[in-house]
């Protein structure tokens, strides 16, 4: 599925370093460590009786959110998909309130009322997805065509799967977008499996092709590969904030786990997994870094450090208050909009992605 | 005072909302350079540019999917269907995404959704629904009906300045039937019910165009006090008026326009049934459509829609129990 050649992916990594410095590249690494390391957590949680539910996993996906956050400024807006982990950590909620938030705790980021990663923190401009995918994709449409209206240089971006590209909100939103030219970026996470459906069982033709139908970009990028995915997504702002519209991102990537926790994923050859076992995301940005002197080992071990406190903090945080399920169904007194949310990225301190 | 068409004082409200709140925009198929297809936004789009009477795509979903996602970055968007009907296209992302967002994530979403609806002239199995249980039953979305100009328009203002999703039915029926003054300005209508005629025999519950069925109907029945209760907003719903009015008159006759089954009606029926049980003199008698689509020829449309007799003959049986 991915169409990469050997050159357009030499051509990106070098754009993607001219645009990040040394400390950017590391923030990419320690996120999708983060990532995984909760995630990992999450699942011996799970396994220990303490997530209830089931747990869905973005194993091997890392660099797709980290990447794609990345590029986003503090007034762009959000919405996470549930392999997207590290997007909550780029725009930054802190690992307690995410483990929290898997074991259903008053702490967490929606205090119970939500599992998973269904959460999405307002005050830092990210809204959290529901089942119904891709839902989101008109909702951050919305908010790209408020932007619009309003004159604002600013972008929305939201997340989803190959089966979403199936749906109708798929077609309404690509549509919407490309009619209105509204700055926002849509992230295809191709991760060759929707649940247990293969692409071929999905479309007759690849998705990033149907963005020229809709009047604009579609581009397929490595989504193994963090700064690729950076240098895409940031590629794709500059086109929302100068009036271009919006851009639609293939990242191709495979999912590594199954589709949750009790998912054997006996549909996918062994060689498949195999095969993408070798394009690790964290493997090969771990790779680059280690070349430049960087030392991973230390940086896993900080990460690791933190993920033990986190979960010490989560675990000892009470549960919600049955007396208040009936609770917060309507919203009373004035709206509050999103507020803004974290943007590492050096770039943005040098005035942004001019 | 002025007298207003209920489609004017929709109008009017959305025209001093425009006016008002520079977050307040229209979205919706037909609006802006055609006018609506009612012509409820006749003129608009040359006052507030095509920004603000948004002429969208035919995509209901898209419609409502965009509305919140502009609402939650602080627009205020009035959304409207062409017909309620088609809100079916558009309930995934009214009943999954905006109507359990504020639960979940603390996030608001002030968006208001007009709904043309109702039947009564040949509209049709997909242009005569009333589809507002369907929202009832939803957590997180409120739902009003008015039946009069004067609560058209405060009830407009009230689900527009209302930080959560807000279903408004606004009757076809009523647009250029009723007609009523209505206040200077801006005024907001409580979600609350209304007595529309006071009285002590026998109340008659009802919303909507079915409201003046009611009125109509009872006007005089042998001399007998008949009330009539205007819920005016299905959630909230009035629970004390309806208890008050049940506890004042004893003898209570539901009327829906739309389907029977699991309707606004029932769940007056429901809340009497626990609460009003008391003081009951007689069997809660409903009168509803029967539980088929809104047929299309003008003798099966009458056939089904409650009217004037029918209301009638129910209450004559229940003043006579």
């Amino acid at each position: 599925m991915a169409t990469h050649t050997v050159e357009s992916a030499v051509a990106e990594q070098s754009a993607a370093t001219a645009h990040l410095e040394l400390e950017d590249r590391v923030w990419l690494l320690r996120a999708m460590l983060m990532m995984r390391g909760l995630e990992e957590r999450a699942m011996s949680l799970y396994r220990q009786g303490k997530v209830p539910g089931s747990f869905y996993d973005g194993f091997g996906q890392e660099a797709v959110s980290a990447g794609a956050a990345f590029a986003m400024a503090p007034e762009d807006r959000l919405c996470i998909l549930h392999r997207d982990l590290a997007a909550h950590i780029v725009r930054g909620v802190t690992p307690t309130r995410i483990l929290a938030q898997y074991m259903g705790r008053e702490t967490g980021v929606t205090g119970g009322r939500d599992g998973n990663v269904h959460f999405g923190d307002r005050h830092l401009g990210c809204v959290g997805m529901v089942s119904m995918l891709p839902d989101m994709m008109l909702v951050a449409t919305g908010m790209a065509m408020a932007f619009k209206i309003r004159h604002e240089r600013r972008c929305a971006l939201t997340w989803f799967g190959d089966g979403s590209t199936s749906r109708g909100d798929f077609h309404e939103a690509m549509n919407w977008a490309g009619v209105q030219k509204l700055p926002v970026i849509f992230v295809l996470e191709n991760n060759q499996y929707a649940y247990s459906t293969p692409l071929d069982k999905q479309f007759a033709v690849d998705p990033v092709e149907r963005a020229a139908a809709y009047g604009f970009v579609g581009v397929t990028v490595d989504g193994n590969d963090a700064e690729a995915m950076f240098e895409a997504t940031r590629a794709a702002r500059e086109r929302a904030l100068s009036g271009e519209g919006p851009t639609l991102i293939e990242a191709v990537t495979m999912r590594m786990h199954g589709h949750a926790a009790h998912d054997d994923m006996k549909y996918v050859p062994k060689e498949q997994v195999e095969e993408w076992r070798k394009r690790d995301p964290i493997d090969r940005q771990s790779a680059r870094l280690a070349d430049l002197g960087v030392d991973i080992d230390a940086l896993k071990a900080e990460v690791a450090a933190e993920i033990d406190a986190a979960a010490k903090e989560a675990l000892s945080a009470p549960m919600p208050d049955p007396d208040t399920a009936t609770m917060g169904v309507f919203c009373e007194g004035e709206a509050e909009v999103l507020g803004d949310g974290q943007a590492p990225w050096s770039g943005f301190r040098k005035g942004g992605s001019e | 005072m002025t007298p207003l068409t209920y489609l004017q004082a929709i109008s009017s409200a959305l025209r001093d909302e425009l006016r008002a709140d520079e977050r307040v925009m229209m979205m919706g198929e037909d609006i802006g350079v055609f006018g609506g297809a009612f012509k409820v936004t006749d003129g608009f789009i040359e006052e507030f540019g095509a920004d603000r009477v948004m002429d969208t795509p035919l995509a209901e979903s898209g419609i409502i999917g965009t509305a919140i996602g502009a609402a939650v970055v602080g627009m205020r968007p009035v959304c409207e269907m062409q017909f309620s009907d088609f809100i079916s296209c558009g309930f995934d992302q009214l009943v999954n995404v905006a109507g359990k967002m504020h639960y979940r994530q603390g996030l608001a979403v002030p968006i208001t959704v007009r709904l043309p609806s109702g039947g009564g002239f040949s509209g049709g199995p997909y242009h005569s629904q009333n589809p507002e249980a369907w929202f009832m039953h939803s957590p997180g979305i409120k739902v009003v009906a008015p039946s009069t100009a004067e609560d058209a328009k405060g009830l407009l203002h009230a689900a527009i300045r209302d930080p959560n999703p807000v279903c408004y039915m606004e009757h076809k029926h009523l647009y250029r039937r009723v007609k009523g003054e209505v206040p200077e300005g801006v005024y907001e209508t409580p979600f609350t019910a209304r007595v529309a005629r006071p009285g002590t025999d026998l109340v008659v519950i009802a919303y909507g165009a079915m409201v003046h069925v009611a009125l109509e109907a009872t006007e005089d029945i042998d001399g007998a006090s008949i009330e009539v209760l205007d819920l005016r907003s299905l959630v909230p719903m009035d629970e004390e008026a309806i208890l008050d009015s049940v506890a004042r008159c004893s003898k209570v006759v539901i009327l829906d326009e739309a389907n029977g089954m699991c309707a606004a009606g029932a769940q007056v029926a429901a809340v009497i049934a626990e609460k009003g049980f008391e003081d009951l003199d007689g069997p809660v008698v409903r009168v509803a459509t029967p539980d088929v689509p809104i047929p299309f020829s003008p003798p099966l449309e009458q056939a089904v829609l409650p009217n004037v007799e029918r209301v009638r003959e129910a209450c004559r049986e229940l003043l006579a129990y």
